[in-house]
């Protein structure tokens, strides 16, 4: 089986809130100012997955100024929560790049409201996991994380957890788009998408 | 016949509701003078209080207003650098020759009395606010200077609140001052006022019938403050609140929302205000107060 491809998108919301909503300003606050983005987002991962298949979306908040929670709910949880359940050419994966602690007390406040789990990759390209996790979940990530690609069956021996831990972590990561199910049951952290 | 009505020498949250008692009072024909010349003190919510009632005035009889501006210099030294002797002028009918006055000693204004009608206005309060935030945050009140980002943010829910749920215009004003007798600490204070549907009346469409008699400004305001409800079927709505009062009680300060004949407030231990009061007098939409002092 061809393995697949995943095309990435870097999409830099500030480049992107300037062009859809007024080009002078850095800051991402207001509900209208949010949706303007996330409709440009949409817009352009519409144009990009109709035929190309799964994509990753890199969400590039390193220009970000304020984010408040209007804006990151509009933005952040409403592109997940619209993405979460779709297959086939709309299948988009998201990873959050640039995001500094004045944007991660909204984006976490978000992410909780909704109950939704977003993968980030700090400055220094180390990976992260946002959202509510139980600590086996987190735990598992950390596995994940340090072997990038592993095979399904490897998880349990590899991470010391039992079966009944792995399968819903796995499911719940899986459905919520921050690990990547790859052919020959191998499953992939968003953020090592690209060998990182 | 016109009507004569004092306004309260200190200009504040309580010398608000004052001024609001009297004015309910008011018969609904003839004229009114608002005399201010005896204040001596006010902060921004005092200040956009003092827009809100001209405002209802000027709705309710056909002559605008008259307001007798302070005769302190020094209280229209900050009222003028506040910018609320041009917002005023805009509402009441002033008596000629009484300008602005030349502001004296340093600025302790963050934002002037601003204007807030659309989620635009939110955009230039939180563009002109940032860098001014840092300097005032770090200096007066020995917050870090990355507090600025989080209190822009508190600054921007608590201004879009305006639109998205009291459906009308309003104001915010911000300036520090040094609570030395009260509290012997600097304090940033935001006022922020509007004249919309307050929160009973945003509310009420979706949650009224299931509160059935108890429903009323005091439950209206627990409603969205306490548990954050909001017309909104979104589950992503009423989190603004919830942020601003996390991010105040984090700082050690107070908010309190006045709404109808309610409030509600977040009381830290320097203040003995309480924590609900009911039985105001009635005053149209929603007035917000956010105090944050200096870190010891």
């Amino acid at each position: 089986m061809r393995a697949r491809q995943t095309s990435a998108l870097a999409i830099d919301l500030t480049r992107l809130n300037g062009r859809t909503v007024a080009s002078f300003y850095s800051d991402l606050v207001t509900r209208p100012t949010g949706r303007a983005v996330r409709l440009g987002v949409e817009q352009q991962l519409a144009e990009l997955s109709a035929d190309q298949g799964p994509c990753l979306s890199i969400l590039d908040f390193s220009q970000v100024r304020v984010m408040d929670y209007s804006c990151a709910d509009e933005i952040v949880a409403k592109l997940l929560l619209g993405y979460s359940d779709r297959k086939g050419p709309s299948e988009v994966y998201f990873l959050a790049r640039g995001l500094q602690d004045h944007h991660l007390e909204s984006v976490e406040a978000v992410l909780e409201r909704h109950g939704l789990l977003l993968a980030a990759e700090d400055a220094g390209g180390r990976s992260g996991l946002l959202g509510p996790a139980t600590s086996d979940e987190r735990y598992c990530w950390e596995v994940l994380i340090r072997h990038g690609r592993i095979a399904r069956p490897e998880l349990v021996p590899k991470s010391g957890l039992a079966e009944d831990v792995i399968l819903p972590t796995l499911h719940r990561f899986l459905a919520s788009r921050v690990v990547v199910s790859l052919p020959d049951d191998v499953i992939c952290p968003v953020t090592k998408l690209n060998g990182g | 016949m016109r009507r004569v009505i004092a306004v309260p020498p200190t200009l504040d949250e309580r010398g608000f509701d004052l001024l609001v008692e009297e004015v309910t009072k008011l018969e609904p024909e003839g004229s009114v003078l608002l005399d201010a010349r005896h204040v001596r003190w006010a902060d921004p919510y005092g200040m956009v209080g003092l827009l809100a009632v001209g405002q209802v005035l000027r709705g309710r009889y056909e002559a605008p207003p008259l307001l007798q501006l302070p005769d302190s210099s020094e209280v229209m030294s900050y009222l003028g650098r506040m910018e609320f002797l041009t917002k005023a002028a805009e509402i009441f009918d002033i008596p000629a020759g009484v300008g602005p006055r030349k502001p004296v000693g340093p600025s302790n204004v963050l934002l002037e009395i601003t204007h807030i009608r659309s989620h635009q206005d939110v955009h230039e309060v939180i563009d002109h606010v940032q860098d001014r935030a840092g300097t005032i945050l770090t200096e007066k009140l020995n917050y870090s200077w990355a507090d600025a980002v989080p209190f822009s943010i508190m600054l921007s829910e608590v201004c879009q609140n305006i639109i998205e749920h009291a459906e009308s215009g309003g104001w915010v004003g911000i300036q520090t001052y040094n609570w030395a007798r009260r509290l012997g600490r600097q304090v940033v204070v935001i006022g922020v006022v509007d004249l919309g549907v307050g929160f009973r009346g945003s509310l009420a469409r979706e949650h009224a019938a299931r509160f059935g008699d108890r429903w009323d400004d005091l439950t209206a305001l627990q409603a969205a403050f306490l548990h954050g409800v909001t017309r909104f079927r979104d589950p992503g709505r009423g989190q603004g609140l919830k942020q601003i009062r996390s991010r105040v009680h984090r700082w050690g300060g107070k908010v309190s929302i006045r709404s109808g004949t309610a409030r509600i407030a977040d009381v830290p231990e320097w203040d003995d205000s309480p924590t609900t009061e009911d039985g105001l007098a009635d005053f149209p939409g929603s007035q917000i107060l956010i105090v944050l002092p200096a870190r010891v």
